[in-house]
């Protein structure tokens, strides 16, 4: 698999989304810069995390309108994989390739902390690999991890089966009130969407930090099943 | 043309910042002020065009980028 990692001035987690796929796990992966438009014929394009544009305006906001993002919209229509993760996520539903937005942390601070998120949905590619249900454990870095979406889209998402990840306790159990749980108060305890078709997916954890288990931490190599669907 | 633009989160849409200040605001005693909400001014200038061509180009700025309908609404105001 031939896997593009799109870099945005402010990107900065794109050095980890090519270790695990290339380092890892043995798939091909090459960089594209944001002002490029040419995907060089990718199977999966991937919005690593970071603070494009600095985070100007909002996160993600300006970052929607780099050329690139033209020929993924293309992409995506045409069934194209695409991933995103953290601020990658935040492009995404900016760019309406993704339903609902990302607001600020309820309890008002940056979260630089482990989190565990439960796999909702096997229905999308990013999952397709790992059984409904799975924990996995791995980091959060985020100030603007509040997924919130209106009453008919979340009822949308809900029937659809597109969230694909929830915050969870250690043992899976959801509580959305529960601030040491559901962290950054999401709506429903959403940390990940999926589009209808399966082919867009969004999170705001890192799984790509948990993937070696010398220096997982809790975490461990937990994140690493998700990336099998590039083996 | 100058416009200013205000944006801010809709009613109903949690705003954390608003919440800090008026926390900030109740800690020095001023219990009388209540439903803070922090926005965001965007001024800028529209030249050579009509003014409701002018009109028409900052409606479709606000929508691609400056305000995020998901979450946020606009107003605009003219103000020279």
């Amino acid at each position: 698999m031939r896997v593009g990692v799109v870099v945005f001035p402010g990107t900065n987690c794109d050095q980890d989304i090519e270790h695990v796929y290339a380092g890892l796990l043995g798939a091909e992966t090459v960089k594209i810069w944001h002002r490029d438009t040419d995907l060089q014929g990718v199977d999966l394009v991937v919005l690593p995390g970071g603070f494009s544009y600095g985070d100007y305006l909002r996160t993600g906001a300006l970052a929607k309108l780099s050329p690139v993002m033209d020929s993924i919209r293309l992409f995506a229509a045409a069934g194209g994989k695409v991933l995103g993760i953290c601020n990658g996520f935040q492009i995404l539903c900016e760019a309406g390739l993704l339903p609902g937005a990302l607001l600020e942390n309820v309890g008002r601070r940056f979260l630089s902390r482990f989190v565990s998120i439960r796999v909702e949905s096997s229905a999308s590619f990013f999952t397709s690999v790992v059984s409904k249900g799975s924990v996995i454990t791995c980091p959060i870095a985020h100030f603007q991890g509040n997924y919130f979406a209106d009453e008919k889209t979340l009822r949308d998402i809900e029937d659809n089966d597109q969230v694909v990840f929830r915050y969870c306790g250690a043992e899976g159990t959801r509580s959305d009130s529960d601030r040491e749980i559901n962290v950054n108060g999401s709506i429903h305890s959403i940390a990940g969407v999926r589009n209808r078709a399966g082919n867009v997916v969004g999170l705001m954890p890192h799984p790509e930090r948990a993937v070696e288990r010398l220096i997982g931490d809790v975490g461990g190599d937990s994140g690493l099943p998700l990336f099998r669907h590039a083996a | 043309m100058r416009y200013q633009v205000l944006v801010r989160l809709k009613e109903g849409v949690l705003d954390v910042q608003g919440k800090a200040v008026e926390t900030g605001l109740r800690d020095q005693k001023f219990d009388a002020i209540k439903n803070v909400r922090v926005g965001r001014v965007i001024e800028l200038d529209v030249d050579g065009v009509s003014k409701e061509a002018a009109r028409k180009q900052v409606e479709d700025v606000c929508k691609i980028l400056l305000a995020n309908p998901v979450i946020e609404q606009y107003e605009i105001r003219e103000v020279a």
